[in-house]
C-alpha cells in the first residue's frame, strides 16, 4: 500500500472508492451486485451473527447470486439482534431483525430472488449526517 | 416525515466495514485531518471546535474547544492526547459501539487533537473487557499507518503523530481522568485532587488532553461540515446530538442518537417504542451510578446538560435505564449504592465509609427494619459525601439515593412506616398467602416448596408458614388455581 502524501491524493482516492461503492447500487451498472451487511459488533456476535454471516456467504455463492457480504458494526437495534441490511441495486436498503439461518434462507428466496418483503423488516428511524 | 434521530457520532456504525479503511475513506474519512493539516492552523481549528459548542460527552459537559486551547497554551516538551474508552456505567455501551463500528473516526479525531494541542503521541485507555473493540482498533491503527494517516510526516506535512493502546482492568473509578492517568502510568487507579488538571500536568506529568470516545467521533464531522452547521443542532447551551444506550423495560432496547433538546417522551415512546407489555412508565435513570431519576413529570423537558442537572439527574455518558411500575425505587437506589461501594477505590473516607453506611441504611429499609429517622440520615449523609469526597465518583455517588428520595418519597414511607413494597420487589416485606376459598388442596404447592413451608391435608386448604417461607415464589408459579397471592 502506498502512503498518501497530500490532500489532493486523498480526495482522489476517496472519489474513486466512492464511485466503486455507489456502482454496487446502480441498477444499470454492469457490476451492480446485491449487498448484504451483517451487524457484527460484540452484541450481534453474541446473539448469533457469525453463523448468519457464514450462511449468507456460502449460500449466495451456492445459489449463484452475485452478492457482496460484509460485516459492519452495531446497527443499534439491540432488541432485534442479529440484524442485517440488504441492498438490491436500485432499491433502498432494507434492514431485517431476528435473523437466523432459517430467516436468512427466506430472505434469499423471497426478497433477494423475488423482491417480496417477508416479515421482520425494521423501518429506518434515523437520518445520518451523511444523508443530510 | 422528519426522523427524530440524527446520527453524527454513529454515522458510520452499521454502515461501513470497520475493518476496511477504504470504506471509511469513501465516507470522507481522514478528509478532516487532511483539511486541518494543510489548510488550517491549530488556532483556527480550535476556534472551529469552540464555535461549534461541542461539550464533553463523557458526562461532565466541559467545552471541548476550551479544553484543547488550555492544553495548547500549557508549555511542555511532550504532550499527550488521551482517549477515554473506559466505559463503566451499568447498561452503557455507546463507546463500545463506536469503537467496534467506526474506529477510524476516533483515530482521526485524536490526530486532529494532536495537531491542535501540539502532542505527538496518543493513548487510548480502553477496558480489557472489550476484546472486539480492541481488535478492531488495532486493525484500524495498522491500516491508518499503512496509508500514512498515522506515523511520521502525515499526509506529506511535517506533522507526526502515533497512537498506542493502554488496557484498563475494569475499575469504574478509572473513568475519572486523574485515576485513568495513574492507571496508565502503572500506578494504582486512584484519583488525585484537581487542579492541576490533566491539561496542565497529566500522563507522566506532561500536559495531556483527555476526551471521551463519543466526543472524538463528533470532531471530523464538525471540521467537514463547519461549526455553524453543528451549532444549529441542539438546544441553546448544548449543541449537537447525544447517543443514549436505551435499556430496561422498554420495547426497542438499543442505541439512539438524538439532537440535544429532544424530550424524554420522544425518546421513550416514539423511538423506544414505549414500555414493555403496555405497563406504566415510572422513571428513567440517566447518568448511571452518578446520576438520578427522571420521572413522569420530567417527560416533556428537553434533554440537555443543564436541564438534566436542574431535574436532579445528569447527562452522564449516556446510559438510560427505563423503569416501569414493577420496579421498586428503593431497591434501585440500593442497587446503585452496592455498585458504588464495590467500585470505591477507598482513598478518601467519605466515599469509602459514607457510601457503605448509605448502603447499610438502604438495606435496613428494604428488610423492613427502617425507621423514619433513617430517611433524614440518608439525606444528610448523602450531602456530606457529595461535599467532601475527593473525586467525581464520591461527589456523585449519593445521587441515586437523593434523587429517588426527592421523587419517590412515598415509596420510602411505604417501606419504613407501613413495611410494604408496592412493587413487590423487596422480599423481606412480602408474605405469600394462600386464599382458602380458592385452594382445593391439590398439594402441588407443598410438593414444590423447597423448604417445606407449606402444610395442609389433601383436598383441604393449605397454609404457608411465614417463618419458614423464603419467598422464592415457586408455589405461586405452580398453583393452577391462582390461589396464592402476595400481601
Amino acid at each position: 500500500m502506498t502512503k498518501i502524501t497530500s490532500l489532493t491524493e486523498l480526495k482522489k482516492l476517496r472519489d474513486s472508492l466512492k464511485e466503486k461503492m455507489e456502482s454496487y447500487s446502480l441498477l444499470d451498472h454492469p457490476d451492480s451486485i446485491i449487498q448484504v451487511k451483517v451487524a457484527m459488533a460484540t452484541c450481534g456476535q453474541a446473539s448469533g451473527a457469525r453463523p448468519v454471516f457464514d450462511y449468507f456467504k456460502e449460500e449466495l455463492e451456492k445459489r449463484n447470486i452475485p452478492a457482496m457480504v460484509t460485516q459492519t458494526g452495531c446497527m443499534s437495534y439491540c432488541y432485534a439482534e442479529p440484524t442485517i441490511e440488504v441492498t438490491i441495486p436500485g432499491k433502498n436498503p432494507v434492514v431485517f431483525g431476528f435473523v437466523n439461518t432459517r430467516k436468512a434462507d427466506e430472505i434469499i428466496e423471497r426478497y433477494i430472488r423475488k423482491g417480496e418483503l417477508p416479515d421482520g423488516v425494521i423501518p429506518v428511524n434515523y437520518e445520518t449526517v451523511i444523508s443530510q | 416525515m422528519k426522523q427524530k434521530q440524527l446520527r453524527i457520532a454513529l454515522r458510520n456504525c452499521g454502515v461501513i466495514d470497520p475493518e476496511r479503511i477504504e470504506d471509511y475513506i469513501a465516507k470522507d474519512g481522514y478528509l478532516a485531518l487532511g483539511k486541518v493539516l494543510t489548510e488550517l492552523t491549530p488556532e483556527a481549528t480550535i476556534e472551529i471546535i469552540k464555535k461549534s459548542g461541542l461539550r464533553g460527552r463523557g458526562g461532565g459537559g466541559f467545552p471541548t474547544g476550551l479544553k484543547w486551547e488550555i492544553t495548547r497554551k500549557v508549555h511542555g516538551d511532550q504532550k499527550y492526547v488521551v482517549c477515554n474508552a473506559d466505559e463503566g456505567d451499568p447498561g452503557a455501551f455507546m463507546d463500545r459501539s463506536v469503537l467496534e463500528g467506526d474506529p477510524h473516526s476516533v483515530l482521526e479525531a485524536m490526530a486532529i487533537n494532536g495537531y491542535c494541542t501540539g502532542a505527538s503521541k496518543g493513548l487510548v485507555y480502553i477496558r480489557a473487557e472489550y476484546p472486539l473493540a480492541i481488535e478492531r482498533l488495532k486493525i484500524a491503527m495498522k491500516q491508518a499507518r499503512e496509508y500514512g494517516f498515522l506515523g511520521d510526516q502525515i499526509l506529506g506535512t511535517g506533522f507526526c503523530f502515533d497512537i498506542e493502546i493502554r488496557y484498563g482492568a475494569g475499575a469504574f473509578v478509572c473513568g475519572e481522568e486523574t485515576a485513568l492517568i495513574h492507571s496508565m502510568e502503572g500506578l494504582r487507579g486512584e484519583p488525585t485532587v484537581k487542579p492541576p488538571f490533566p491539561s496542565e500536568s497529566g500522563y507522566l506529568g506532561k500536559p495531556s488532553n483527555v476526551n471521551n470516545v463519543e466526543t472524538y467521533a463528533n470532531i471530523p464531522v464538525i471540521i467537514n461540515k463547519g461549526a455553524d452547521w453543528f451549532a444549529s443542532i441542539g438546544s441553546a447551551k448544548s449543541k449537537g446530538t447525544k447517543v443514549f444506550a436505551l435499556a430496561g423495560k422498554i420495547n426497542n432496547v438499543g442505541l439512539v442518537e438524538v439532537p440535544m433538546g429532544t424530550t424524554l417522551r420522544e425518546v421513550i415512546y416514539e423511538i423506544g417504542g414505549g414500555i414493555r407489555d403496555g405497563k406504566a412508565f415510572k422513571a428513567a435513570q440517566t447518568g448511571g451510578p452518578s446520576g438520578g431519576c427522571l420521572t413522569v413529570k420530567h417527560l416533556d423537558i428537553p434533554i440537555d446538560y443543564d436541564n438534566l442537572i436542574a431535574a436532579g439527574s445528569m447527562m452522564g455518558s449516556g446510559g438510560m435505564i427505563v423503569m416501569d411500575e414493577d420496579d421498586c425505587m428503593v431497591a434501585i437506589a440500593k442497587f446503585y449504592l452496592e455498585f458504588t461501594v464495590e467500585e470505591s477505590c477507598g482513598k478518601c473516607s467519605p466515599c469509602r465509609i459514607g457510601n457503605k453506611r448509605l448502603f447499610e441504611i438502604l438495606e435496613k429499609i428494604t428488610q423492613g427494619n427502617g425507621i423514619l429517622e433513617d430517611l433524614d440520615k440518608l439525606k444528610n449523609l448523602g450531602k456530606v459525601i457529595i461535599d467532601t469526597s475527593l473525586c467525581g465518583l464520591g461527589q456523585s455517588s449519593p445521587n441515586p439515593v437523593l434523587s429517588t428520595l426527592d421523587n419517590f418519597y412515598d415509596e420510602y414511607i411505604d417501606h419504613v412506616t407501613y413495611k410494604k413494597c408496592k412493587s413487590k420487589v423487596c422480599k423481606s416485606l412480602m408474605t405469600y398467602i394462600i386464599d382458602e376459598e380458592k385452594c382445593i388442596g391439590c398439594t402441588l404447592c407443598a410438593r414444590n416448596c423447597p423448604v417445606n413451608a407449606i402444610s395442609g391435608e389433601r383436598k383441604q386448604a393449605h397454609y404457608i408458614d411465614p417463618e419458614k417461607c423464603i419467598k422464592c415464589g415457586a408455589c405461586m408459579e405452580k398453583c393452577k388455581f391462582n390461589a396464592i397471592f402476595i400481601n
